[in-house]
């Protein structure tokens, strides 16, 4: 049939292919951990107060730099780090609902998984009074429990993707209602409060937020990670997975369960900072092109969109204005796009 | 599954059929008359005052200035009225919408028009400085028409045209982003804030007889539009290629329902706020009576669409006393629902 | 080690719908099964029981004698490959890692790539003639190099019973009868067991070692092709008149269809057809069926 005198051994073609598109992956993560370093970096120098790197990096490490430890130390720095943990922690739990759900624009904040938590923190917000602590309680485990529902609704048998997005979306329009009537029974300032909540911001990102996130993404994140194989196999299609010994089903609940987890964590911090969620994954898609799972770069994505939101909405225009209100302006024209684009080529990631 | 020739289709069976479907729709006329009846004495006699049946007639056709209770009864009959028609005008849109679309979850808020209207609302009160429902109600239009335009091309692009959930996604995803550019002009300007949260909550309470004159001959071109488009909506949802093989001209029957949907869904939605799932549910309730043949659906649709508005006024307005629950909040809560165990009862192939 | 593939009394449907009763059927090990029958019969319902994709409302799919939803998943995997009928590729993959999924059963939790995986892909790349194809995106190529590339994802699974829904689909005749001979290599070499379903019953009778004819949710017949493909065969379970005879390339049955025109004899030929004729005579009212 073939040659049996071959001077490499069997295997070495498809190999040398593979090391290629591992390596193209590696260095495309290698460049999005520098830039967000470096990004890292820029908005803990810069501000109303420019400091040093090496006065920064001595904050950092723990020294006292009078002048620049209570704006780099108690500001800045916990604002950066919710930063990155959000972005991570809405990257990949976008990138995995899409993946799972085979489509770009099933993403939490389009079918109503997002709608849950705010829905219950506005209600918090403007009928029952409560902040803080308390209030992010209330607001992961709605998140969680919305979507948890979602999931019920669409089992039948098994869940379809196609209905669990379109019941998500009749969900997340029965919440905004409910957002739209707390709105306009609430006092002025309630609203205020309110709409502040629901633009997603880092205002008050101070070290009593870092440290809860953190501890939930250091058991979310591996979780996430070891899921992402089966992410792999769900890809081809809900037989061809079952076929490889990843059954769809539980595979996809799993998976599910992780990525609102994710998303509930981020929307808890930070509010909901509108199409981060949604954006991560499809860009980090035009980085890697093909070349290896989107999980990772999909995470750093976020955390770059974030940060680089942040600061742009600090300290470019003019006007200050939270990072859910920069990501929206700009996201939404390139949300757009990307629906024209993905119904032409079919739409899955 | 047969392995012979199947026995040539009996004849009695099929005028059988007709028999029940003609019985069915007259017993759908009558529960309809009479629940558009009771629906529109009960908005003039219940709200935050019950109104008797004497005071309800006086009220109605001569009311003495003196009686509250028939002044009561005079103030309600604008939005009694409004309800009928912004009812009759939804549930007409999503019948041709799921027409046009072949599309069993078309609804004009789920595809974007009420997102669309909301944005260009909102720019009209921060930047020209519009402050009532008269001077906002053309960008209103404007806006509802632009998404609904933007939402239909963007769902149609790629090779199986406008899938149901293509469409709905491009409708979400659109919602998503018009209304993170609301966000952002609110954000910014309290004071806009102040005025458009109220209008972004449709309620039948806002306009008066002079407003509803305005949007009237919209509606009624609107209307005529979509009654011309029965008959090709019924070649339309054979498929593309059948309908034109039937001599039908898809792309005018498109332009005309396109632009029927629109003028209704949009001056709707301009007069009273956004209001959503009534387009979406009346058609899938009023076939069950009609059958698929939509010279019936359509006038069905809108009749049970009006009976569904004012019926959700009226208990919005006695559930919560003295201020009301408005009827976007009502149709949103009550119609989510139906649309879910829609969802559920179609088979997943079929979406 | 050989494996054993069995439907024990299996009642299978969708919903309330119920496409195949009560069916009882053993799959030969080592030879090549062939099921075939006419539209909606039941023949994919079967092949994706079988697969375990589709759990059996009554009765029960047994793998080396055990229920097959009783054993672990994964190794499930690594015994029964699977080409399924519409299967999804992410946008932008490779071919060479599309077909390397089909790895996945034998890799683990923590996905170490071995050599050995790196030739099985290989191995299963050239046999399907998609080697030179390794390194380029999945969604350039036609329909029937992709057909090719799924089932190397199935070869690359090296099982040893492999479940193929129509494979031949897309691929021209050439293809057809290259993939349907690399599965008889596979077969003859290696003794996997080989279960497709075939629409086209003469590849059908000329490649399978043992032929299975379902009608209407029920086994009709099973056993050699010559033993099964007779005319009444055909008649039953597909509701055509036939000739059988003997295919002078493969000396297996040949099905040679029996339909209204062009049928050989002089009572039915074109002339035959113009005289008896009458100009106003009316369509057949099935004609247009």
């Amino acid at each position: 049939m073939t040659a049996t005198v071959l001077e490499r051994p069997a295997g070495a073609t498809v190999a040398a292919g593979r090391r290629a598109r591992s390596r193209r992956w590696r260095r495309v993560v290698v460049v999005l951990v520098v830039v967000l370093l470096a990004v890292l970096l820029l908005t803990l120098c810069v501000g109303e107060r420019t400091y040093s790197p090496l006065d920064v990096l001595r904050v950092v490490l723990g020294q006292d730099v009078p002048g620049a430890s209570f704006t780099v130390g108690d500001l800045r720095l916990p604002r950066a780090l919710t930063g990155v943990l959000v972005g991570v922690a809405f990257g990949m739990g976008g990138v995995m609902f899409q993946t799972m759900l085979r489509n770009v624009l099933a993403s939490p904040d389009v079918i109503g998984i997002s709608a849950g938590s705010s829905a219950a923190a506005v209600v918090a917000i403007t009928v029952f009074g409560l902040s803080g602590a308390t209030l992010s309680v209330v607001a992961v485990a709605s998140g969680i429990g919305v979507a948890g529902l979602i999931y019920a609704l669409s089992w039948r048998r098994g869940v379809h993707g196609t209905r669990l997005i379109l019941i998500g979306i009749a969900i997340g329009a029965m919440l905004d209602s409910v957002i739209s009537y707390a709105i306009s029974r609430a006092g002025i300032y309630d609203v205020n409060e309110a709409m502040r909540w629901l633009t997603g911001s880092l205002n008050s990102a101070f070290w009593p937020v870092v440290r809860p996130l953190a501890l939930a993404l250091l058991v979310l994140v591996p979780l996430a990670t070891i899921l992402s194989r089966r992410l792999g196999a769900l890809q081809l299609g809900d037989d061809a997975s079952t076929a490889l010994g990843v059954p769809a089903d539980r595979s996809r609940l799993a998976l599910l369960v992780v990525a609102v987890a994710l998303v509930s964590v981020g929307t808890a911090a930070a509010g909901p900072i509108a199409f981060v969620a949604f954006l991560a994954g499809p860009i980090a898609h035009r980085l890697v092109r093909g070349a290896g799972a989107l999980l990772w770069p999909a995470a750093l994505v976020g955390a770059l969109l974030v940060l680089v939101g942040d600061f742009a909405g600090q300290h470019l225009l003019g006007l200050r204005f939270p990072v859910g209100v920069v990501t929206g302006v700009l996201g939404a024209p390139y949300l757009l796009w990307l629906l024209a684009r993905s119904n032409r080529t079919g739409g899955s990631l | 599954m047969t392995l012979h020739a199947p026995a040539p289709a009996p004849a009695v069976p099929a005028r059988g059929r007709s028999v029940s479907l003609r019985r069915r729709r007259l017993l759908g006329l009558v529960v309809c008359a009479v629940v558009l009846l009771v629906m529109v004495v009960a908005s003039l006699a219940f709200g935050s005052r019950v109104v008797s049946w004497p005071d309800v007639v006086a009220g109605v056709l001569h009311p003495d200035p003196e009686n509250i209770a028939q002044a009561a009864v005079h103030a309600r009959i604008p939005r009694t009225v409004l309800g009928l028609l912004v009812g009759a005008a939804l549930g007409l849109a999503g019948a041709v919408m799921q027409g046009l679309t072949r599309n069993p979850l078309a609804d004009p808020g789920i595809l974007g028009v009420n997102a669309g209207a909301s944005l260009l609302v909102v720019v009209g009160i921060a930047w020209l400085g519009l402050s009532s429902l008269d001077q906002y109600i053309w960008l209103a239009f404007a806006g509802a028409a632009l998404a609904a335009l933007l939402v239909y091309t963007i769902g149609s692009m790629g090779r199986e045209g406008a899938t149901p959930l293509k469409l709905a996604l491009a409708g979400a995803a659109t919602t998503a982003a018009l209304g993170s550019m609301v966000s952002m002009v609110l954000l910014t300007r309290t004071d806009v804030l102040d005025t458009f949260r109220f209008w972004q909550v449709g309620s039948l309470g806002r306009a008066d007889f002079a407003q509803i004159g305005e949007v009237v001959p919209f509606l009624v071109v609107g209307a005529l539009l979509a009654v011309a488009c029965a008959r090709g909506l019924d070649a339309l949802a054979l498929g593309d290629d059948l309908a034109v093989g039937l001599g039908q001209r898809t792309g005018l029957v498109r332009v005309l329902g396109a632009t029927s949907a629109v003028l209704l869904a949009g001056s709707a939605t301009a007069i009273a706020g956004p209001i959503a799932f009534v387009g979406l549910v009346m058609p899938h309730l009023a076939r069950t009576f009609t059958g698929p043949s939509h010279r019936w659906l359509l006038p069905y649709s809108a009749a049970f669409g009006a009976a569904l508005l004012v019926g959700a006024d009226v208990v919005g307005r006695i559930v919560t006393r003295p201020q009301d629950l408005e009827v976007g909040i009502m149709t949103a809560l009550l119609g989510a629902p139906v649309f879910i165990a829609i969802i559920r009862r179609q088979k997943v192939r079929e979406l | 080690m050989k494996h054993t593939l069995a439907v024990e009394a299996a009642t299978l449907g969708y919903d309330d719908r119920v496409v195949v009763q009560d069916m009882t059927l053993e799959i030969p090990q080592g030879r090549i099964t062939t099921i075939v029958g006419a539209n909606a019969c039941g023949k994919s319902t079967l092949l994706r029981a079988m697969a375990r994709l589709l759990r059996p409302s009554a009765g029960r799919v047994l793998l080396d004698g055990t229920p097959i939803d009783d054993l672990p998943s994964r190794e499930v995997a690594t015994i029964l490959g699977l080409l399924p009928q519409t299967p999804i590729s992410p946008e932008g993959i490779a071919v060479a890692d599309l077909v390397g999924r089909g790895r996945y059963p034998h890799q683990g939790w923590f996905r170490r790539w071995t050599a050995e995986d790196d030739a099985a892909v290989e191995e299963a790349l050239r046999t399907t003639d998609t080697l030179d194809l390794a390194d380029r995106p999945v969604d350039e190529l036609s329909g029937g190099q992709r057909q090719r590339v799924w089932i190397a994802m199935a070869l690359a699974q090296q099982t040893d019973v492999l479940l193929l829904d129509e494979p031949t689909t897309f691929l021209d005749v050439a293809h057809q009868v290259e993939v349907l001979d690399l599965l008889t290599d596979l077969n003859r070499r290696r003794g996997t067991t080989v279960v497709m379903v075939l629409h086209d019953l003469n590849l059908a009778a000329r490649y399978a070692d043992h032929l299975v004819a379902i009608r209407a949710g029920h086994l009709y017949a099973q056993g050699t092709p010559a033993e099964v493909v007779t005319e009444l065969m055909v008649e039953d379970v597909f509701g055509m008149t036939s000739r059988v005879i003997t295919d002078p390339v493969s000396s297996t049955p040949l099905v040679l269809p029996v339909g209204r025109h062009h049928s050989g004899t002089a009572t039915t030929g074109r002339a035959a057809d113009d005289e008896r004729a009458a100009p106003e005579a009316p369509l057949p009212a099935d004609a247009l069926r």
